[in-house]
């Protein structure tokens, strides 16, 4: 398999995916939560085959959450960021733990630290913090009474 | 120097002139036993087990000073070394294994995070900000991040020192 460069790969999606946009800064690929599945499923195993999910991850930017999927193809030694823009009052999508086995720990990490709901997941738990852990620890609006602000010079 | 004087629990016994005896009391036989033979629970959280690992090791050689027995039991150790950041999630585990230990027991706290949270203090929300905030009793505390194995053995050393400067009253 030869490496495809990302304008390539976002060419591809593209064609059959028309929704999908590129992100000005970071060039990743933003897509609607709506057909993340589709995608998912088209970049795995038809496209560019990506055989890892490397990494999902969220950024809590206030009006909204960010969240991104980094994918890699160990064959093609490519890789491309999916990035979902999800409402804070609509924080829930679908889980690719079906797809990729690494997803399963790495949306509970997410679940964990941002309180991103995936739905259909095999077991959706909190993973670092302790189970009876209330609030989402990443999120911008949490505070805890144990929590030391730095002071700000 | 005589060589009665040279070890260091010298203060604790007493030579009788010119003979080959020496005078001391039972209970600083004991002090004397307990501080050379401290036995270490093997208990590393975060980077500073490492450098206890090291401590531990030939180079190092904790076994110098009697403590060199690391159990993985806290029911046959005399000294905690908290070695690392104590995460939230940890909390119930160290007081349990503290519970654990039969008296006498010492605490070292070992590192920043162990000592106060360290570069954890601020900003942080799951990171307990010291062993004492667990109301851990701290007998003896190793600044550093992470401290190198000479600073612990500095602190293995002023614990010895506090256990043979114990008083006698039963604690």
């Amino acid at each position: 398999m030869k490496v495809m460069p990302p304008n390539e790969i976002f060419e591809g999606i593209k064609a059959k995916f028309p929704e999908i946009r590129q992100e000005g800064l970071t060039g990743a690929v933003v897509i609607p939560k709506e057909s993340l599945l589709n995608i998912a499923r088209y970049l795995k195993d038809d496209g560019p085959g990506f055989d890892n999910l490397h990494c999902i991850t969220a950024i809590d930017k206030g009006e909204r959450f960010e969240l991104a999927y980094t994918l890699y193809s160990m064959r093609g030694h490519h890789g491309v960021t999916l990035k979902i823009y999800l409402a804070p009052d609509d924080l829930n999508v679908a889980s690719l733990a079906a797809l990729w086995k690494s997803a399963n720990w790495l949306e509970r990490e997410v679940y964990d630290l941002f309180g991103i709901d995936f739905s259909n997941h095999p077991d959706l738990r909190r993973i670092l913090n302790p189970y009876d852990w209330k609030e989402y620890p990443l999120r911008k609006s949490y505070s805890n009474p144990r929590f030391i602000t730095k002071p700000r010079l | 120097m005589a060589i009665i004087e040279r070890i260091p629990a010298s203060k604790l016994i007493h030579k009788i002139p010119g003979g080959g005896a020496f005078l001391t009391t039972s209970e600083n036989i004991l002090k004397w036993g307990k501080a050379s033979s401290l036995w270490p629970m093997t208990f590393g959280l975060a980077c500073c087990a490492i450098e206890m690992i090291a401590t531990g090791a030939s180079r190092f050689d904790i076994d110098r000073f009697g403590a060199g027995v690391f159990r993985a039991s806290p029911r046959q150790c005399d000294v905690m070394i908290v070695a690392g950041t104590i995460c939230i999630k940890m909390d119930d585990c160290i007081r349990r294994l503290y519970a654990q230990m039969p008296e006498p027991k010492y605490v070292i706290a070992m590192g920043n995070c162990a000592v106060s949270g360290g570069i954890f203090y601020h900003d942080t929300y799951s990171v307990t900000k010291g062993t004492d905030a667990l109301g851990i009793p701290v007998d003896v505390y190793i600044p550093g991040c992470p401290p190198r194995p000479e600073n612990l053995l500095f602190g293995l050393m002023k614990l010895q020192e506090k256990i043979r400067n114990e008083s006698d009253a039963p604690k």
